[in-house]
């Protein structure tokens, strides 16, 4: 019986699973295959060989890795702060005004992310939205906010908000009132109690979203693009040259296979502390 | 348990609740005395929880006034009581061992951990739970350890009065009465002022010193056990107390009174009626024997018995008089012998019912 329902799950899902092999592992495995090509190549038959993998720690590639990894950590704390306290409120204190929040967030997600990106280059540029109304109504000069590291993670943030937000709803939610009750009652303040009770019980939807945000900034670009003004090359934006304008697929495939990695290693540990089913609601 | 006067230690004075239009409690007036095992019992909607809630802290009352020692507490909130309660889903932390549970209260005062594990370890043998159950998970816990825990959390806050809000109301039978009198055994062995609330009679019964009964957001009767079993004021009380005969009856002349829903005559107790005057006689099953014949006794009534029902360690029958079944209970031992459907006398005695006041 057991057998038969595996053997009937199994079928049903043959189409998917056939579309991720086509779409998904094959592209992956020509990457891994590119990587250990020869620089420059567009075969996969010539003799493997580390020298890609070199050249990214030769030459200053490592640093885009770095500026990666650095400018998604510093917005997923950042988004952490931030949301918390909103999501903590969707998902305790405002009831019903809770869903309108979430249209209006899940709304934004509706523009394409370059163009709300646009949205704020007039907002931040010199003499923009900010700066030049700022001068109209007060009289007060101010620069450009663009092109600088700060404006990168400000983008981050805003782009990748709901991300961030929806998990840390799900996972407070998941904390059942009457253990912050009975909590108070034993004699704990509203700081033990988020420290004792809300945080660790919060915590699955705290290392999704974190992990989720994190690995969409440490693949983002359009930031460092538009509001970065290339100020700072990140690992993306390293990808794509070596693919386009490098005609160097080897060294790209290199970087995405580093990247790739690094990430898996992150999402493996934080998925590991989290029972995926308990979010996502229990069956 | 009984003579001496005792301080009161919670003084409620017209707690009145309202959610909206709807009163959850109506001017609740009463005192909570040191060391007393006191139980709130009613009906689902009676406003026991609601009571509880405002005497934790949980809720503040919309009018009325709580005093804990003679100081007002309407707006102290519930982590600055010195009262904790045990939480009918008991409200275990899932991600903490049994010891940690039990040490929280402890740890949010800056107990130093080596005298935290001593009192924990204490409330475990205190409660009987083994002693490796320190570092257990308290989600690997069976139900009447997860009690245990619970009230052993509650205990190592040291509440001067402790509240349970009908923790025993999950399990099953057998674990629940051995829990009722555990429970009462840790109150004689703490001394604490226990506030227990529950919908189950019977619970109340086995564990309390005194009773207050709530219907509709007010309180009916309190006193002691036996009080509420023998001197209920209405009927409500009396049918929450158990199965009882109540029917009603008219005092006719010559201090006896008639039944009007059937034919008999009985003689009445201390009543109080007035020749001609309705109210309601109630006789406990267990008051009422089988006649043998010209027996006497003194309310007699002619019936038939129409089914017999076996509760362990009593049987029960239901006796046809006129159109009105009267139930009947007796030892297995005294138990009727004769057939159903034959004619039997019935009777009690006059000191053994009781007329309860008119209305409901």
């Amino acid at each position: 019986m057991q057998s038969e329902q595996n053997r009937e799950g199994f079928l049903c899902s043959l189409p998917v699973l056939a579309l991720l092999a086509a779409i998904f592992v094959a592209p992956l495995l020509v990457i891994f295959g590119f990587s250990v090509m020869p620089g420059k190549t567009f075969s996969l038959l010539q003799a493997p060989t580390l020298e890609n993998f070199a050249t990214i720690v030769n030459q200053t590639y490592y640093q885009s890795l770095l500026w990666s990894l650095g400018l998604s950590f510093a917005t997923v704390v950042i988004l952490l702060i931030l949301c918390y306290p909103l999501a903590f409120a969707m998902a305790k204190v405002f009831g019903v005004f809770a869903n309108v929040i979430t249209v209006l967030v899940v709304l934004t997600l509706f523009v394409s992310e370059n163009i709300r990106l646009f949205g704020w280059v007039l907002v931040l540029m010199k003499g923009g939205l900010l700066s030049g109304g700022l001068n109209a109504w007060f009289g007060f000069q101010m620069d450009s906010l663009l092109y600088d590291v700060p404006a990168i993670v400000f983008g981050m943030v805003y782009v990748y908000l709901p991300f961030m937000l929806f998990p840390l709803v799900l996972g407070i939610a998941m904390v059942p009132e009457e253990l912050r009750q009975a909590a108070s009652d034993l004699g704990a303040s509203r700081w033990t109690v988020m420290r004792e009770i809300d945080l660790p019980l919060a915590l699955p939807g705290i290392l999704v979203g974190s992990m989720l945000t994190f690995v969409l900034c440490a693949g983002a670009m359009a930031e460092s693009k538009l509001l970065g003004g290339q100020k700072v090359i990140v690992m993306a934006d390293e990808i794509e040259t070596a693919f386009t304008y490098g005609q160097n697929w080897p060294l790209g495939s290199a970087l995405s296979v580093v990247l790739i990695v690094l990430i898996g290693f992150v999402a493996y540990f934080v998925l590991r502390r989290v029972d995926l089913d308990q979010i996502l609601g229990k069956v | 348990m009984s003579g001496k006067e005792r301080d009161v230690a919670l003084k409620l004075r017209g707690i009145t609740k309202k959610f909206g239009d709807f009163t959850a409690l109506n001017g609740i007036d009463l005192d909570i005395y040191d060391g007393e095992f006191i139980t709130i019992v009613g009906p689902s909607g009676s406003g026991k929880t609601t009571l509880i809630r405002l005497l934790v802290g949980m809720d503040k009352p919309t009018a009325g006034d709580i005093f804990l020692r003679g100081a007002r507490i309407n707006d102290v909130p519930a982590s600055q009581r010195p009262t904790c309660m045990v939480f009918q889903s008991l409200a275990l932390f899932p991600h903490r061992t049994v010891g940690q549970n039990i040490e929280f209260p402890l740890k949010i005062r800056n107990v130093p951990v080596k005298a935290r594990r001593q009192r924990a370890m204490e409330l475990v043998s205190l409660l009987h739970l083994p002693t490796d159950f320190y570092g257990k998970n308290v989600t690997h816990c069976s139900g009447g350890e997860r009690q245990r825990v619970a009230l052993a959390r509650a205990l190592a806050f040291d509440p001067e009065i402790l509240f349970f809000d009908e923790p025993l109301s999950a399990l099953d039978f057998r674990l629940r009465k051995t829990l009722e009198k555990e429970l009462k055994d840790i109150h004689r062995e703490t001394g604490k002022t226990f506030v227990y609330i529950t919908h189950s009679l019977e619970e109340a019964m086995v564990m309390s010193d005194r009773i207050a009964i709530m219907r509709a957001g007010e309180i009916e009767q309190i006193g002691t056990p036996d009080q509420i079993y023998n001197e209920p004021i209405n009927r409500f009380v009396a049918e929450f107390m158990g199965e009882v005969n109540l029917f009603p009856v008219r005092a006719g002349s010559g201090g006896r009174l008639e039944a009007t829903e059937f034919d008999g005559t009985f003689a009445a107790p201390e009543s109080g009626l007035r020749p001609g005057q309705e109210g309601t006689l109630m006789v406990r099953p267990e008051v009422i024997r089988f006649l043998a014949p010209c027996e006497a006794a003194d309310c007699v009534l002619e019936g038939t018995v129409y089914n017999e029902y076996a509760l362990g360690s009593r049987m029960q029958y239901n006796v046809r008089v006129g159109d009105k079944m009267l139930s009947v209970e007796k030892l297995r031992e005294d138990r009727y012998t004769g057939d159903l459907d034959s004619k039997v006398l019935i009777g009690w005695d006059v000191e053994d019912s009781r007329i309860l006041a008119a209305g409901d």
